[in-house]
């Protein structure tokens, strides 16, 4: 492949990159509740989801650590208290962190943002016969 | 001739191995007694540990072959001496800040980058001085081909020096595009927040295969004594390269409920690539040969061991690919195995070749030097164990998922699988074990004195 060519496909791809990203960061999700924007408290939560560095053993989407539970839809399964209980004094395997009560009710609220967004467990999605999945509950 | 910077980088890149080994059998442990060690290492601290411990040693490898092989091509030294010692000095300040960090839990929590985000602007200043030393030692290149009219502009350029030009590019946006979550518009959003996250997590990690791909090529030129990296196959496999990291992180998000489309397209890329590099293989393997005996033998047995995790990942990455399939592998350990394959397996391997060819080339190391002895069998230890550790994660990932589909609590499958747990943990004392064979003979300070 010549320099000129191979420089000019380069750029195209560089360019497909840089285009293709945009339409990423400004696609709307498949459900309102999806897009729904994240309030105050949520917020606060979801920092101090970040200073203890809840990621490195609990997963949100599939995204994080594996040694704890994906945390997407904790709230609804478990509810906000049993929650609230486990981060406050541990559990087997989940250390207390020492997480401050007003640090609790942020997470708290960041959790069930996170909940209402969509569901994770493979137990809530089936298959169509193309091989893509979907969540049971949005059908 | 020495290349000091090449052999600084390699030395810090082999400490990191052993560290992220290391470290990575210290987290394996607390699978077993989550409460071990939780006063001095906990598991929020060890992970982020263990994971920055990696990509320290894939880039400083990456890097340490760059910095030795384009002089070597251009047939001239660097752009800026002084910009690749900024460059180490930086990366490795850099680096004990993010260790600092973790051992005071200052974290910035998010995934792979847990560090603070203040502390990725010297990570950015540092790639750039790398940026401005690569492409300017390039361009007087180009110049001074073009002013001696040697007919530069009609020779086909070595994809690698491609692999590494866009892949340094790459790694510069994609490293920016992970830290988008700083502006509102982006962390507002939890499901686009978490789609910009493994979108550019993928592309970061294609940006560094790229890196590491290239460097495979060059070696493997090196060593066959062909010319590989000029033929149409060395250049599908660039194309398709920066096609993957364009768009084939979309195979992560089957279960966000991101725009469809967006899934499409990951499911779609996801297969043809599969397809296309089954074939490329097949191909690839026919093109390296034995090196005559002796010459340059630990390079070539790292390279043929990296083309069997390349055929056992491809295995995974199949099944990962199919979202009816995606859905009982993701969040499950069949996603760690296939990272550790891609990680320890693929690029480990290349990039262990490349130090083992530099060392050799630049007669550090010579192949009768009893330490190689050590080395070759630390290189059969490491891969036995490896595949051994990897199998253990698929079973874990599978009988995680089974669990998980019967509706089992997290905490009562964590209990079952515990016997493979404590596999886990024995075949990465065994992998820690294999690594140090490898890496403890070249590190002896007698072979690279660089600090005399």
């Amino acid at each position: 492949m010549s320099i000129f060519r191979s420089l000019q496909t380069i750029l195209i791809f560089l360019l497909f990159y840089f285009i293709y990203s945009f339409f990423i960061y400004t696609q709307e999700a498949e459900s309102i509740a999806a897009n729904k924007i994240i309030t105050p408290l949520a917020y606060e939560g979801r920092l101090v989801f970040q200073k203890y560095n809840c990621i490195s053993c609990h997963q949100l989407y599939g995204l994080g650590g594996y040694l704890g539970t994906d945390l997407t839809n904790v709230i609804s399964k478990k509810g906000a208290y049993y929650v609230s209980a486990v981060i406050k004094n541990g559990m087997l395997k989940m250390p207390n962190l020492n997480v401050e009560d007003k640090e609790i009710i942020a997470l708290i609220e960041f959790l069930s943002f996170v909940d209402s967004s969509g569901v994770s467990p493979v137990i809530e999605f089936e298959t169509e016969w193309y091989g893509i999945i979907t969540p049971k509950t949005k059908k | 001739m020495k290349n000091k910077i090449s052999l600084l980088f390699i030395y810090l890149s082999l400490i990191s191995l052993l560290f992220a080994v290391l470290l990575g059998c210290l987290a394996s442990f607390q699978y077993i007694y989550p409460n071990a060690l939780t006063g001095i290492l906990s598991f929020q601290m060890l992970r982020p540990l263990h994971v920055s411990m990696v990509i320290a040693w894939i880039f400083s490898s990456a890097l340490a072959g760059i910095y030795y092989y384009l002089p070597k091509i251009v047939n001239r030294p660097m752009y800026s001496k002084k910009l690749t010692y900024f460059h180490l000095q930086v990366f490795v300040i850099t680096g004990l800040l993010i260790l600092y960090s973790y051992f005071t839990k200052s974290f910035g929590g998010r995934e792979y980058w847990a560090f603070p985000p203040y502390l990725s602007i010297p990570i950015l200043v540092s790639w750039l001085f790398l940026i401005v030393n690569f492409f300017m030692t390039l361009l007087n290149y180009v110049l001074f081909s073009l002013s001696e009219n040697t007919g530069f502009m009609k020779t086909r350029i070595p994809v690698y020096i491609w692999m590494w030009s866009v892949g340094i590019l790459f790694f510069f946006f994609t490293f920016i595009e992970s830290y988008l979550w700083l502006i509102p518009y982006f962390r507002e959003n939890i499901v686009r927040d978490i789609m910009v996250q493994w979108k550019s997590y993928g592309s970061l990690v294609g940006s560094w295969n790229l890196l590491v791909y290239g460097t495979a090529l060059y070696v493997m030129d090196k060593i066959s004594g062909k010319s590989i990296s000029i033929g149409k196959m060395a250049y599908f496999l660039f194309f398709l390269g920066l096609t993957n990291l364009i768009l084939g992180w979309s195979h992560h998000l089957y279960i966000l409920p991101t725009a469809k489309w967006i899934r499409y397209v990951g499911y779609a890329i996801s297969m043809s690539e599969l397809l296309i590099l089954a074939r490329m293989i097949w191909l690839w393997k026919k093109t390296i040969k034995p090196p005559e005996k002796g010459k340059y033998y630990l390079p070539y047995l790292f390279l043929i061991s990296a083309d069997f995790w390349i055929i056992c990942n491809l295995v995974l990455a199949i099944i990962m690919s199919v979202p009816a399939l995606n859905i009982y592998t993701h969040g499950t350990h069949i996603t760690v195995a296939h990272t550790m394959g891609s990680t320890i397996g693929i690029n480990s391997m290349i990039l262990l070749a490349s130090i083992f060819y530099i060392l050799y080339d630049s007669k550090i190391i010579l192949e009768e030097d009893k330490g190689m002895q050590v080395s070759k069998k630390g290189f059969w230890i490491m891969n036995v164990s490896f595949f051994i550790f990897w199998i253990n994660l698929i079973i874990i990932g599978v009988l995680k998922s089974y669990y998980s589909f019967k509706g089992l609590h997290h905490q009562q499958i964590m209990n079952l699988l515990s016997p493979y747990f404590i596999g886990f943990f024995i075949t990465g004392i065994c992998l820690f074990i294999g690594v140090l064979c490898v890496v403890f003979p070249i590190l002896n300070k007698k072979y690279f004195n660089l600090f005399s």
